[in-house]
């Protein structure tokens, strides 16, 4: 200890250059762009905010971001604890495949995922326009969206539970089957409280990635506007439109959802340990 | 009887657990499972409850065929080596679980699980969580939630293996008063021979996935049915080609009839008891004697003694 912190010349030089490079990478990357978009927002203070937020295509791109964002995170909810059940409560054949498949929306671009949904639900293809024959039509329009979302936000649910559930292990829920307990009621009194933290960590991952989300949703969308344009389609159209106030206020809208977020996933990170 | 298992067969994958095992428990019993680990004997115990699925044979409690029945369906109690308490509730809560899923009227249940706290000594804890209680506690606690429905049977799988020795011995000796007291069917799975000796009324033992021999803890260790159940219930030592039991070999300073020549070659003194280790022509045997004839005798090592089994040792011939 008396070395680090002592007066010796070398040691103390590198440590602040250290501070200094960590410090300057972070202001130039991360805290001057958040604060000049804060800046540009409020720069002519809180009622310009509010007006380029209220208009019609804003409210109506929070409203679409939201449905979408519900849907997405309440599917891989679902989806995500099922799937971390089976993973680990069950032996199955493929079971290794499922459990690499998982993990494969973290690595593919979400511009492929978009177009690859287009390839398969898109109005030339057979499934598509099977489906559009029938009236269902999910390219261009909210279902597709959802497709999308819940697709890049997958693997957050069941990799946050997963680990949890493992460590759990089935004998709480043995116990409470020879106390009487159907399968429904044990999965609702012993392994959703079990698994509670971590779950809801979990949802919170998945609804700040569904919220964020811009790729897939860019290219099944077909950003119509007024239609199927979310916050983050409403910022990059407002931008290139020079538009730049409507732009800051929904972009800063979206950092604050963002920061939200980020706080209760730390408190729960706290409360989970 | 309250328990039939009959022509159990189960297997994991290709290995063997249970062959054709077949064990009765009367009513009001308190049967030991006896065996090494990996015996089969927590796998029966699994079968009973319906943890897990016999490959065949057939499982009765109380007369009724219950093989394809799902535990919650058995009225089975069930106590896990790893307490497997509900971590999320208080102890009243965990005793409490399964007269709430039998939608108990609320003064009933209360006045059922105190009844039990007192039972097993945890009136204060009532609002505390697992995480805030002893091992021997949290097992206590265990017990009362499988005892609060009223088990059919009550069924112990390794109870206190995960305690450490003086909290076992403390627990054994309650678990005989209970059961004197409560009288449910009991079944409890070890394998401490001394444990099963202490608190079973009967004993299966189990080993290699089959019944090796089964009756009151005095018939399976004066009357062992083969050699590996000798072994296992107690000490033995080999005389003249048969099995005995260290205690009952007779030591004497002259020869006897049918007695044979030995040479001391250690005396251990452990407390009350003493241990004589010996070599009979090319083989070694050991022999527990009281302190006061080892001093008699005046035992030490390179005298010679003349040892035969006792007039009522049982003996077995080594195979």
């Amino acid at each position: 200890m008396a070395e680090r912190s002592g007066v010796t010349g070398p040691s103390v030089v590198s440590k602040y250059v250290l501070r200094v490079v960590v410090l300057a990478y972070l202001l130039f990357l991360l805290v001057l762009p958040v604060v000049l978009i804060g800046w540009k927002t409020f720069q002519h203070g809180l009622g310009p905010f509010f007006d380029a937020l209220t208009t019609h295509e804003a409210l109506h791109a929070f409203q679409v971001t939201f449905i979408v964002a519900l849907w997405a995170v309440a599917l891989n909810t679902v989806f995500g604890v099922g799937t971390a059940i089976l993973l680990v409560r069950h032996r199955f054949p493929g079971k290794r495949i499922l459990n690499a498949v998982i993990d494969l929306p973290l690595a593919v671009s979400p511009v492929v995922v978009g177009l690859a949904l287009i390839l398969v639900y898109g109005r030339f293809s057979s499934f598509g326009g099977w489906l559009e024959d029938h009236g269902i039509k999910i390219i261009f329009s909210t279902p597709g969206m959802v497709l999308a979302t819940v697709f890049v936000a997958l693997p957050l649910v069941v990799r946050a539970v997963v680990p949890v559930l493992e460590e759990m292990g089935d004998e709480q829920e043995q116990a409470a089957q020879t106390l009487g307990a159907g399968r429904w009621q044990t999965f609702r009194r012993i392994t959703v409280p079990g698994i509670r933290s971590a779950l809801a960590y979990g949802i919170v991952l998945c609804l700040a990635r569904a919220l964020g989300e811009y790729g897939a949703v860019a290219v099944v969308s077909g950003r119509l506007v007024g239609q199927t344009q979310t916050l983050t389609l409403y910022v990059e159209e407002r931008f290139q439109n020079f538009e730049q106030p409507a732009a800051f206020a929904a972009a800063t809208a979206l950092a604050l959802i963002a920061i939200v977020s980020l706080l209760v996933i730390k408190l729960l990170q706290r409360k989970a340990d | 009887m309250a328990i039939e298992a009959r022509h159990i067969n189960k297997a994991f994958g290709a290995t063997s657990v249970l062959q054709d095992v077949s064990v009765e428990v009367p009513s009001g019993s308190l049967t030991a499972l006896l065996g090494p680990s990996g015996g089969g004997k927590s796998t029966l115990l699994r079968v009973i409850a319906g943890l897990e699925q016999p490959d065949s044979g057939t499982v009765l409690i109380a007369g009724a065929d219950v093989t394809r029945l799902a535990p919650q369906r058995r009225n089975v109690g069930f106590v896990f080596q790893h307490y497997a308490a509900f971590k999320h509730m208080t102890v009243f809560d965990n005793i409490a679980f399964g007269l709430q899923i039998r939608k108990r009227p609320k003064n009933e249940i209360h006045k059922r699980v105190h009844e039990l706290l007192e039972l097993v000594h945890l009136d204060q804890f009532a609002k505390r969580y697992p995480a805030q209680l002893s091992g021997g506690q949290r097992q206590r606690m265990a017990l009362a939630r499988a005892l609060a429905v009223e088990p059919e049977v009550l069924l112990l799988d390794e109870p206190f293996g995960a305690l450490d020795a003086q909290v076992r011995k403390e627990l054994r000796a309650w678990l005989r008063r209970l059961h004197d007291d409560v009288h449910v069917t009991t079944v409890f799975v070890t394998h401490d021979q001394e444990e099963a000796i202490e608190v079973a009324d009967t004993i299966v033992v189990l080993a290699g996935g089959r019944v090796e021999q089964s009756g009151s803890p005095h018939e399976v260790y004066d009357n062992p049915a083969n050699e590996f159940v000798m072994r296992f219930l107690g000490p033995v030592t080999e005389l003249d080609g048969r099995l005995v039991r260290p205690h009952d070999i007779e030591l004497t300073a002259e020869p006897e009839p049918g007695s044979a020549e030995a040479t001391v070659e250690r005396v251990v003194r452990l407390g009350f008891e003493v241990r004589v280790e010996m070599r009979l022509g090319d083989q070694d045997a050991w022999a527990q004697v009281t302190r006061g004839l080892a001093e008699r005798l005046r035992l030490a090592p390179g005298e010679t003694v003349h040892v035969r089994p006792g007039p009522d040792a049982r003996t077995l011939a080594v195979v």
